[in-house]
């Protein structure tokens, strides 16, 4: 190549990348892990960008929408890049642990709100000066794993091990369950660790089988899940199985097969939305989701994941308008005003359940966010 | 442990050290004969299985249309190329390789639906889909720079590792698949069972690997592969051409890594990047081979497979660090045990 020709490239992606922005709506700047290990949680997230209101309070609302590829270095960078190149009044992000809490710093020094997709309680407590600015919508691990323990209790199991990833899922998973099983008296009596990618898991599994536990839980997230579960039931294990709500997608279903009747698992509602008592206020919300959803991208491809994206949306349409009363978009003033909003969301419900914020409190979900929920004849049913 | 747990430990560790084994050949044939340290030699596996996958789900695999973009690519090359030059002998063969039969493949799978056909016949068409990849890649990336050092054939060969578990997303979305049993048969030895699947695994391996050896021992293309890896422009002046190698040795790497993947997609989940961690343990049984020696690579990798087996029985948390741990004791014996020899200019 000539250098003119080189010079000339340089030109013309230079002229593309700095196209003038235009300020005058309200821009969300949003970035998930479309790929990379935790794609099967960001693109359904990624999908339901599209079905997202463009209106908020008569102001366009402006999605952009980047990858951070699972990656934390790309998610600060691309948080950084977000706030500084196209001015967002609010970052919705990211969708594991690791990357919003590498997150956190950058939002909070440029003062910008942020709604995380991620489950680990550490992204808003303890609360301080920096978390302030940070919210989240999926719910916390220790009230998946309370709920548990409470089903194994009232099952009358004693003893259990455990299985989980060998990443921050799985630890973080490790850390609530056995804290909580302490408490409650089961014994824990094996903790193993697995690759999400790992092609056998027959070494893990025989340990687990000599330790001879009641119960065995299983702290994966999709598709990977089932391989531990397969092989339990592969070497003749007869006790339950318990996964954890990382599992709530159908490819889990197909993946595993008849592996995985009998399956417990605490999810958020949206998993059951058609089978809520008509009373439960949020049945009518998550169906609308599941409607929605399924409308744009086919029968049965609803996840609970793409709910939490979902429900960053509704928190943002019931904040947004209350914000437009103090400042406009594209201040700091509005940016301020918009996390005031926030805060004090109340009785906002959800496609996962029912949002009551506060100054100490920036997840706001009760009891009503989780249901148990048993794999029978390849589908789920919510336990009463 | 009582010995039982050892025996089911022994039999999982060969089981995937079998394949290891079949990548780790893969591997040392590809460096020995085109000096690329072929990284995306997993995807193949991954390829191969989740195209199985989609065939047996009645769907056209998004393999098909990658066939076709580089058989289309690579034509007109081809074609300019013979245009300027004014030899234009060889372009039929070429436009059928590359154009006419994945269109026929295309025109196939979209008449029948590939679900209706038996399972030897999917797993023919997954063959045929996702093996002739091996040598498009070589001629699209690697024969262009195949005198290039080995550090820059690896730096394409790492950035068609992106490029190929970037598209494996796309094609085959982010969550795994696995394929019905190909057989339920098992058997028993003591008290412990021997699944028959797992059985086929380390018999089709054996099996790939005795025609390996044939191929190479017996066939003239297998010698003119040898001569290559001994001395490239002897071989040449014998009037071996090196591109037609190094065409040769990619298609046996697709062929063992597809194989590979079919062969476990019945015993494991596999994702679109799977394929990159079951190729690096067959590449740290290679290292062990030197990168050079077929049967001390076979019997590192499964040295890999055993190690791993039992590591996630004692130790799960840190079975990767101790299977990619060994890599260092045997580089450090190799880097006392062998005389350091310049790469060839």
């Amino acid at each position: 190549m000539k250098i003119k020709e080189i010079l000339f490239g340089i030109l013309a992606v230079a002229a593309i990348g700095s196209a003038p922005t235009v300020y005058a709506d309200i821009n969300v700047g949003v970035t998930l892990s479309a790929t990379g290990p935790a794609a099967s949680l960001g693109i359904p997230e990624k999908n339901t960008f599209t079905l997202m209101p463009t209106s908020i309070g008569g102001q366009k609302i402006n999605y952009i929408v980047l990858d951070d590829a699972s990656d934390t270095t790309t998610a600060v960078k691309n948080t950084k890049k977000l706030i500084a190149e196209d001015k967002v009044d609010v970052i919705i992000g990211s969708t594991i642990s690791p990357n919003s809490l590498a997150m956190i710093d950058v939002a909070a020094e440029a003062e910008t709100p942020m709604i995380a997709m991620a489950a680990a309680a550490r992204i808003i407590e303890p609360m301080d000066a920096k978390r302030a600015w940070v919210f989240k919508t999926p719910q916390n691990d220790a009230q998946m794993a309370t709920a548990i323990v409470e089903h194994m209790t009232n099952n009358n199991v004693k003893t259990v091990a455990y299985i989980g990833f060998a990443d921050a899922y799985g630890e973080g998973w490790w850390n609530e369950f056995s804290k909580i099983a302490e408490v409650r008296k089961i014994h824990v009596t094996a903790n193993e660790r697995f690759n999400r990618a790992d092609t056998s898991v027959t070494g893990q599994i025989l340990k687990i089988l000599s330790s001879k536990p009641d119960a065995v839980l299983v702290g994966g997230a999709g598709t990977p899940a089932a391989l531990p579960q397969k092989t339990l039931r592969e070497k003749g294990y007869k006790g339950t199985i318990y996964q954890t709500h990382g599992v709530a997608n159908a490819d889990f279903l197909r993946v595993c097969g008849k592996d995985c009747e009998g399956t417990i698992l605490p999810a958020g509602p949206v998993l059951v939305a058609a089978q809520l008592p008509d009373s439960n206020p949020i049945k009518k919300v998550a169906l609308d989701y599941v409607t929605k959803y399924e409308a744009a991208y086919g029968p049965g491809s609803v996840s609970t994941f793409g709910a939490h994206a979902w429900d960053a949306g509704k928190l943002l349409s019931n904040a947004i308008p209350e914000a437009l009363k103090t400042a406009k978009p594209g201040t700091p003033e509005f940016r301020k005003a918009l996390r005031d909003a926030l805060e004090s969301t109340k009785n906002l419900i959800g496609a996962h359940g029912v949002f009551n914020l506060g100054p100490q409190d920036h997840l706001g979900f009760d009891q009503r966010a989780r249901v148990m929920v048993k794999i029978q004849g390849g589908t789920w049913k919510l336990v009463k | 442990m009582d010995f039982q747990i050892a025996l089911l430990l022994a039999q999982d560790g060969i089981t995937n050290g079998a394949i290891y084994a079949l990548l780790a050949l893969a591997l040392v044939l590809v460096f020995t004969v085109t000096r690329v340290i072929f990284i995306p030699q997993g995807e193949f596996v991954a390829y191969g299985a989740l195209t199985l996958v989609s065939l047996q789900s009645g769907k056209v695999p998004g393999t098909l249309w990658l066939l076709l973009g580089l058989g289309m690519v690579i034509t007109l090359v081809d074609l300019s190329r013979a245009v300027r030059a004014r030899k234009l002998r060889r372009m039929p063969s070429v436009i059928l390789f590359n154009c006419v039969m994945p269109l026929l493949l295309a025109g196939l799978l979209s008449v029948v639906s590939p679900a209706t056909f038996s399972l030897p016949v999917q797993v023919f068409i997954t063959l045929i889909l996702v093996v002739p990849l091996g040598p498009m890649i070589y001629r699209l990336a690697f024969q262009p720079i195949a005198e290039a050092s080995v550090l820059v054939l690896l730096i394409v060969s790492v950035a068609v590792h992106v490029t190929l578990t970037g598209l494996g997303l796309f094609f085959f979305g982010a969550e795994g698949s696995r394929t019905p049993v190909f057989t339920e048969t098992s058997f028993a030895i003591g008290e412990a069972s021997l699944p028959g699947q797992a059985l086929l695994v380390i018999v089709s391996s054996l099996i790939l690997i005795v025609a390996l050896y044939f191929l190479f021992e017996r066939t003239i293309y297998g010698k003119a592969l040898r001569a290559t890896a001994m001395n490239r422009t002897g071989a040449r002046l014998m009037g071996i051409s090196s591109s037609m190698a190094g065409m040769l040795s990619f298609a046996l790497a697709g062929l063992i890594g597809t194989f590979s993947g079919i062969l476990i997609s019945p015993i494991t989940t596999l994702y679109y990047d799977s394929g990159f961690l079951i190729g690096l343990k067959g590449f740290v049984g290679a290292i062990i081979g030197g990168l050079a020696s077929y049967p001390v690579a076979a019997i590192g990798a499964l040295l890999v497979g055993l190690l791993e087996s039992y590591s996630s029985f004692w130790a799960s948390a840190f079975k990767e660090v101790i299977v990619f741990t060994l890599i260092i004791p045997v580089l450090l014996w190799r880097s006392l045990t062998t005389r350091h020899v310049e790469e060839e200019p």
